[in-house]
């Protein structure tokens, strides 16, 4: 297990970042592109804070995953799910615009990250836009050149809100140890393989097909039921909870 | 700094007295746990008190179950910012568990125990007084296995992950032993007041 905090002295600070562009990607969800005017390097998987505060002085926070892949210090892209009853993420989907200044700390969050060094094969469950941290250690493999198996189980509701649609179905023809499962509950599928149902233990099982020996680690992120039923899949198939990391999006 | 066009939602009495700086109220109760959530069957459960590796009492889960049981109703913080109030909790309070045990405090510092592998620590000042509690039920009812069932630890006035879920032992500890969270980027203490979320905050 990677240790993302090596001791420190200082907190990590506050930054004002830059809304460098605003990119639509379902029709909930949105990637904002930050510029940082303090560059971090960040692990894959891990996350950071926004802090938005109102002219009385009342701030909000809430932690969003980083989509982008390590290595691009001074530009980070977070992709946020648009909650109707939700404070922050309307403002951001609604309000926002380029040019605008964010308060933003990271990178965060030293337990559901993954590194080269942290090796393979992997197991990756997201649900909705629990894809973000995921999608973080996709393209950070890819980039690396990596040829470690990974094998990505995504649910969405609808062939249309599957989040990075086109760049996974891209990443999965290379067909170079990664391999993309859809499944689908509320459409039909679209390709031989993918699924039309919530997740389920022997969806989970096929999946482990795709990988040539059994996953060293799984990544498991989404709603709290979604990953309770994941992991219990997960679990029904033989795999250790030790190897099973979780990270379920409160409100 | 001030967002532009950021009003925030409104905000109650309460919230202005009762919600630490950067949290917004909650009525649900979001779940947030690091690995599957273990299911533990009463007749396995059991507590241990430890003074380092030495374990000086264990119960299991009916001896645990005829200690003396409080209620509490707190408000609770968690780190990912949403906070929820009067929240009722009932279990054993720290204090008597302590006092059961016969055990004098031999440090001021110790470790929770879970049995999915997890721990925290939590100074003792923070754990005795009547500041905290094995909790075993929730709400009048049974804690489920979400929420850290059969039992948690409730320490309300710190950040929830100190609150360790699926609880199984304390341990004294000579020093103040970081656990799972604080090894990973978050800050040993965790007071919601003064905004202890990260490292060195």
């Amino acid at each position: 297990m990677t240790d993302a905090s090596a001791p420190q002295s200082e907190p990590v600070p506050w930054q004002n970042a830059r809304i460098l562009r605003i990119a639509p990607q379902t029709h909930r969800i949105k990637s904002f592109f930050f510029a940082l005017p303090r560059p971090f390097s960040h692990l894959a998987g891990q996350h950071v804070d926004l802090r938005l505060t109102a002219p009385d002085g009342y701030s909000a926070v809430r932690s969003y995953s980083i989509a982008s892949a390590p290595g691009r210090a001074g530009e980070i892209e977070l992709a946020v799910e648009r909650l109707d009853d939700g404070e922050v993420s309307p403002f951001l989907h609604d309000i926002a615009e380029p040019g605008d200044e964010i308060e933003l700390r990271g990178p965060l969050g030293g337990h559901f990250i993954w590194t080269l060094d942290d090796g393979g094969p992997l197991l990756l469950i997201g649900g909705g836009s629990g894809l973000v941290p995921l999608m973080a250690m996709i393209r950070y493999r890819h980039r690396m050149g990596s040829a470690v198996p990974v094998v990505l189980v995504l649910s969405a509701r609808t062939w249309d809100e599957v989040l990075y649609r086109d760049e996974l179905l891209e990443l999965a023809q290379l067909e170079n140890g990664f391999t993309l499962v859809l499944t689908l509950t509320r459409d039909a599928t679209r390709r031989s393989g993918d699924y039309s149902r919530r997740i389920d233990a022997p969806m989970v099982k096929e999946a482990l097909k795709h990988l040539p020996s059994p996953p060293k680690h799984v990544f498991i992120c989404g709603s709290n039921p979604f990953v309770n039923t994941a992991a219990d899949a997960v679990l029904a198939a033989g795999l250790l909870p030790s190897m099973i990391r979780t990270e379920r999006y409160g409100t | 700094m001030v967002t532009r066009g950021f009003t925030g939602r409104g905000r109650s009495g309460d919230e202005a007295t009762r919600i630490p700086p950067g949290q917004h109220l909650v009525d649900d109760f979001p779940v947030l746990s690091a690995g599957p959530t273990p299911r533990i069957p009463l007749e396995k459960w059991s507590f241990t008190l430890k003074i380092g590796p030495r374990p000086v009492k264990t119960w299991n889960w009916a001896e645990f179950n005829a200690l003396p049981q409080t209620k509490a109703t707190r408000d609770i913080h968690c780190v990912t910012a949403w906070s929820k109030l009067n929240t009722s909790w009932e279990g054993v309070l720290i204090d008597d568990l302590l006092a059961e045990a016969g055990v004098e405090a031999p440090t001021p510092y110790l470790l929770a125990h879970s049995y999915d592998g997890y721990s925290t620590n939590v100074p003792l000042a923070d754990l005795a007084g009547g500041k905290a509690m094995i909790a075993l039920r929730y709400e009048g009812k049974p804690l489920e296995p979400d929420h850290g069932g059969p039992a948690r630890l409730l320490v309300p006035h710190l950040y929830f992950w100190k609150s360790a879920k699926w609880i199984n032992g304390l341990q004294f500890t000579e020093r103040d032993e970081p656990g799972f969270w604080e090894l990973r980027g978050y800050h040993i203490y965790g007071d919601p007041w003064r905004e202890q979320r990260y490292t060195n905050d």
